[in-house]
């Protein structure tokens, strides 16, 4: 089974809300995701983000809902960590 | 998320705090005056009765809130409105399903509330002693006199509130705020 477990996403999204809300609600989506998110550029009414998002098994359809959300734009996906695991239940 | 907890986010997208606290402080601090000045000018005029008093105090309430409500609302959507646009004009996207989209069509009715409610509750409070003596109830005052100090009294506290909040000595605020009052009650007073 493929499991999404990290990915690093460029958002540009408007100054509200701030960093910490829009982490805490992109870490809200699922049980378990870290998120770490820097700050890269900042303009008059937008800034630019880098979200590291790392879990055990990460949405990303609930996570780009999320974003659009809160008034972000997706601009790309720079990094993903992929990992295709064997279910455990269905072995025993 | 809660209801409670979506409420306080869009307030924080919004930035909407400081809006609704200038609105229900001003708007309150309107109420209590107007309701400060109908009150001194039925003082000084004839001996009138207490429900001619009760009318025309909640009537000015009334008209007060309903004003409130519907001009805080209209500015406010026409402010909220253009700030959406900028913003989707900056992310290049349409944002109305959006939080902001949201913030821009709740926050106004809220401010609006807040901006209505203010001196209609305020009025009331000051309007209670003229309910009291209608149900028959013995005041120790005239029940006119009551109503001037329970109105000097809010104004005092909504001066403290805005000494709190500016950080400045809240006796000195409270102080200002009464000294204004006061003036009104003198101009009541000299033009009856």
């Amino acid at each position: 089974m493929i499991h999404v477990t990290k990915l690093v996403l460029d958002v540009l999204k408007p100054h509200q809300p701030n960093a910490l809300d829009f982490s805490c609600t992109v870490a809200e989506v699922g049980a378990n995701y870290r998120v770490q998110l820097v700050v890269v550029e900042v303009d008059e009414h937008t800034e630019t983000v880098r979200v590291r998002i790392e879990g055990d098994h990460l949405d990303f359809a609930a996570i780009e809902k999320a974003i659009a959300g809160m008034g972000g734009s997706l601009h790309s996906i720079d990094e993903v960590d992929v990992c295709n695991m064997a279910a455990p239940q269905l072995e025993e | 998320m809660g209801l409670s907890r979506r409420l306080v986010f869009l307030l924080r997208i919004s930035e909407s705090h400081g809006i609704i606290r200038r609105y229900f402080v001003v708007n309150g601090f309107d109420g209590a005056l107007t309701m400060l000045g109908i009150i001194m000018g039925f003082a000084l005029a004839e001996p009138t009765n207490t429900d001619v008093v009760i009318s025309a105090c909640l009537g000015a309430a009334i008209a007060l809130a309903v004003s409130g409500v519907s001009s805080a609302y209209i500015s406010e959507v026409a402010e909220r409105r253009k700030r959406l646009h900028e913003l989707e004009q900056a992310m290049i996207r349409d944002l109305t399903h959006s939080a902001h989209g949201e913030a821009a069509r709740w926050m106004p009715l809220l401010v609006g509330l807040v901006n209505g409610m203010s001196p209609l509750l305020i009025s009331l409070l000051i309007m209670l002693p003229l309910w009291l003596a209608k149900a028959g109830l013995a005041l120790p005052v005239s029940p006119l006199l009551l109503a001037v100090l329970i109105a000097l009294a809010i104004v005092f506290l909504l001066g403290v509130f805005l000494g709190r909040i500016s950080g400045i000595s809240w006796l000195r605020s409270g102080l200002q705020t009464i000294v204004i009052a006061v003036a009104t009650i003198s101009l009541v007073y000299l033009f009856s």
